[in-house]
């Protein structure tokens, strides 16, 4: 197996890293390194600087109410946070992290900086789990580093054989395949094989196929904040799922494919348009409305 | 996307919360600014589509004019655009339409330079922080910008084209493509050319040296 043919699909990339004896990230690295002709401490370094600013937007998010410019959210996380503390009926991991992603994608509506993955609306699930998981178990930055190139493998597969936008293969193309990007990163810097990875991701994919995108007001707010919450918890189960050794009936690349095939099926309405779904409710509609009225001021 | 950095997923860092509404604005204007020399006293902008609905609510508006001052995507002072603009002594206005455009989100950037000049340019989000330039002081171009662009203003007359390329393989700068635009037989025209390998300064002194009948040259 060659570098150039790994990222084709799920099953060429677990027999590549079979073959190498190597993990999902080792092979992502390697992988980046070739494409972009730069040194692997060069590439790490940029990875770092993505880390710092996920965790950063976590932080501001539980720890301060940023209110979006809509004003039509804020303030969640962190109310979700604090109630976390006592006994959820979540789990205080997996409420932690729910509240953690929420605080990025409020930080995001609030015109403050986050890191994309794969896109703004779904930014909060990788960098909310992640970080709330290595802060439970006291991973380096090393360590989380190496989890976000898993999740970049993960998404670059969905990239090249689906889609990861909202525009084209409704909600589960961002926060969907978000969550299947963060459930192998999980998995591989928990000591998960490459193919635990592979039936994570497929296993989150599957918990949220068909989930159309019907931003209301065409806004990255309701319901994508908690969607991100959502997405947070499916990826952690999904990595527990995994890790004890539950495996996905339907393959890694066969749930893509249905994914894409599912994601082109969405009628245009519901695919990023506010054209359906939440967003032509009875409220869905009023509160595009007084969004539009802002335009005046 | 088949040779899609992993920076493409995990990335990039930008201010929320739309990379086609709020990152690609920024990207579009901060490419207009460059198509005016980065010589910038005044802008207006108009929001066509999906910009001029959701615009507001996306930080469009600010979007456009902190890439009209020069911010990239993930400046943190894109929400204060409006500010730091007076601050610069650059004056903005912003107008959303309700006309229909070909692309949902589609602005009109109209760029005054210190000395007068006028420079118009239309360009689209196309997903992702993707943009695209469709239109240059009322030419139709095409170019995506992720690519180092050479724009070059010209006179439409043989042999231009043949210099500007021959300097470009001298220089070892490989052109991955390369569109020619002209208001008409004979009269002003462009060529867009996105390479592989920066052009540098040097570089662009050079083709302005070398090659007969160039009238502007800048990079993007």
């Amino acid at each position: 197996m060659l570098l150039s043919d790994a990222f084709n699909n799920g099953e060429s990339l677990r027999r590549y890293c079979l073959e190498n004896s190597i993990p999902i990230y080792e092979a992502m690295i390697r992988r980046e390194v070739k494409i972009s002709e730069q040194p692997r401490e060069e590439i790490i370094a940029e990875m770092q600087k993505n880390l710092d600013v996920m965790r950063a937007s976590v932080e501001r998010g539980l720890n301060s109410k940023v209110e979006s410019v809509s004003g039509l959210s804020g303030g969640e996380a962190m109310k979700l946070f604090k109630y976390g503390k006592h006994n959820p009926f979540s789990g205080y991991t997996a409420c932690r992290a729910a509240a953690s992603s929420m605080a990025v994608v409020e930080v995001n509506a609030s015109m403050g900086r986050i890191v994309a993955a794969p896109t703004a609306g779904a930014s909060g699930i990788l960098a909310g789990a992640l970080i709330e998981a290595g802060r439970q178990r006291g991973w380096s930055d090393e360590t989380l580093i190496e989890g976000l190139f898993t999740a970049g493998a993960i998404g670059l597969i969905f990239a090249k054989n689906a889609t990861i936008s909202g525009a084209g293969g409704g909600c589960q193309a961002e926060t969907g395949v978000a969550a299947c990007m963060t459930a192998a990163a999980l998995v591989e810097i928990s000591g998960g094989a490459p193919v635990q990875a592979l039936d994570a991701a497929a296993m989150a994919m599957k918990n949220v196929l068909g989930l159309i995108c019907d931003p209301v007001a065409g806004l990255v707010e309701c319901p994508c904040i908690k969607r991100n919450a959502l997405g947070a918890v499916n990826a952690m189960l999904c990595a527990d799922m995994a890790l004890a050794g539950i495996t996905s009936l339907i393959p890694f690349d066969e749930v893509v494919s249905a994914m894409y095939k599912v994601g082109k099926d969405i009628r245009v309405e519901y695919r990023e348009t506010a054209r359906g779904g939440l967003a032509t409710t009875p409220t869905g509609k009023a509160v595009a409305e007084r969004v539009k009225r802002l335009q005046g001021n | 996307m088949e040779d899609f950095s992993v920076f493409d997923i995990i990335g990039p860092r930008m201010t929320g919360p739309s990379s086609s509404h709020t990152a690609g604005a920024v990207r579009l204007a901060h490419i207009a600014r460059k198509i005016a020399a980065e010589d910038v006293a005044e802008a207006s902008f108009t929001l066509y589509g999906s910009f001029a609905e959701t615009g507001k609510g996306h930080g469009t508006d600010k979007a456009l004019v902190a890439g009209v001052l020069g911010m990239d995507p993930d400046d943190p002072r894109i929400k204060e655009a409006f500010t730091v603009a007076r601050e610069m002594g650059v004056q903005v206005s912003v107008e959303f339409s309700d006309e229909a455009p070909k692309h949902p989100n589609t602005a009109r950037i109209v760029i005054t330079g210190s000395d007068g000049q006028i420079t118009d340019v239309v360009g689209q989000s196309v997903g992702g922080g993707n943009i695209r330039i469709s239109e240059i002081n009322g030419l139709a171009v095409e170019f995506s910008g992720e690519y180092p662009t050479l724009i070059i203003q010209h006179n439409d007359k043989p042999g231009v084209i043949a210099e500007v390329s021959h300097v470009l393989a001298q220089l070892n700068v490989n052109i991955a493509f390369m569109r020619v635009f002209r208001h008409g037989k004979g009269e002003d025209a462009y060529m867009t050319i996105e390479t592989d390998q920066p052009v540098t300064q040097d570089m662009q002194s050079m083709i302005l040296r070398l090659c007969d009948g160039i009238n502007k040259l800048f990079v993007v």
